[in-house]
């Protein structure tokens, strides 16, 4: 009897053996921004999700009653065996003001983000980028997923849009493509080394 | 792709961990990876998660995985771990200082493997 197992949606993929350490990469945005596209393009397992009862602060309401409410956040996830001793895991979440108990703890020894920014919806992003700028010192770089149907702004109009310090990577992308989604991982990384938190060799 | 499905068992939950919310170790993170370790038998008194959950730890997974898997929450998913850690069942297999940052040597490595994909 092994009835748990039967409703599995995929049998499990072990890594190699030979891989002894982990790092991840935080994937985060608004909703339908292209967070799991650009997971599933890079994971070398079909994305897996998990989901996180979380209790956030409900926004509006009188500020003099402690009103809290309990949601279930969905986090999709897909890794990379980047080399025979290191995989790279990628956790999506959503990145608002709301959701900061999940991701808070997410961050927490993260080497970076990705910002996934729809510049149809760029507001959207705005929250997303307070909260990295001001929660946490991690690296980020701004991921621009090019949507058949989005407008194509120069990258530097969708940076001062975004207020981003010069320093901060901005990148277009192809989430369904992955070479492309490849390269914002290496983007990312390559800004990170640059980060004196990193530079400690501690093998 | 971003939907949001409500799936609700909290009394199962706690179910599962006695009533705990926390594990007795503070250094799992979903991306912590453990393993089994063939040699230690599961306690009789194990339930079947526990058995199953070890059984899918017979080859290296991150915590998510077990979670994902397991279709139970990553919060959830450390106290057992933690617990199958401290029984001997399960092996911490990836590292060292939990709240260690990768160090530059790592990065490099990392973007080493990147550039090959």
């Amino acid at each position: 009897m092994d009835s748990a197992s039967s409703d599995r949606t995929a049998p499990e993929q072990h890594l190699a053996p030979t891989v002894a350490r982990s790092v991840k990469v935080l994937v985060v945005g608004a909703f339908g921004v292209g967070k799991t596209t650009l997971i599933g393009a890079v994971s070398e397992i079909d994305p897996l999700r998990t989901e996180e009862r979380i209790t956030t602060a409900s926004v509006g309401i009188d500020p003099g009653q402690p009103n809290k409410e309990t949601t279930t956040v969905a986090m999709d996830f897909g890794r990379i065996t980047v080399t025979d001793e290191i995989a790279l895991y990628l956790f999506g979440t959503p990145g608002q003001r709301r959701f900061w108990d999940l991701w808070a703890g997410l961050a927490d020894g993260a080497v970076g983000a990705l910002v996934m920014i729809d510049t149809r919806n760029l507001e959207d992003s705005f929250e997303v980028l307070d909260q990295l700028e001001l929660r946490t010192k991690i690296p980020f770089a701004v991921v621009v997923n090019q949507f058949p149907d989005s407008p194509s702004y120069p990258l530097e109009r969708v940076r001062a849009a975004l207020d981003l310090l010069p320093e901060t990577p901005i990148v277009e992308c192809d989430a369904r493509d992955r070479p492309s989604s490849v390269l914002t991982l290496i983007t990312l990384v390559e800004h990170a080394m640059t980060f004196p938190v990193f530079q400690k060799v501690n093998a | 792709m971003d939907t949001e499905e409500y799936r609700d068992h909290p009394v199962r939950s706690y179910v599962l961990t006695s009533g705990r919310a926390h594990p007795s170790r503070n250094t799992l993170r979903p991306e912590t990876l453990v393993r089994a370790v063939e040699s230690r038998p599961v306690l009789s008194t194990a339930g079947r998660l526990e058995r199953e959950l070890v059984q899918l730890c017979r080859g290296t997974l991150a915590l998510a995985e077990v979670a994902a898997y397991l279709q139970l929450p990553v919060s959830l998913v450390a106290v057992m771990v933690s617990d199958l850690v401290d029984s001997g069942n399960l092996t911490i297999r990836s590292n060292h200082q939990a709240h260690v940052l990768p160090g530059k040597d790592i990065l490099e490595k990392i973007l080493d493997g990147l550039r090959k994909l």
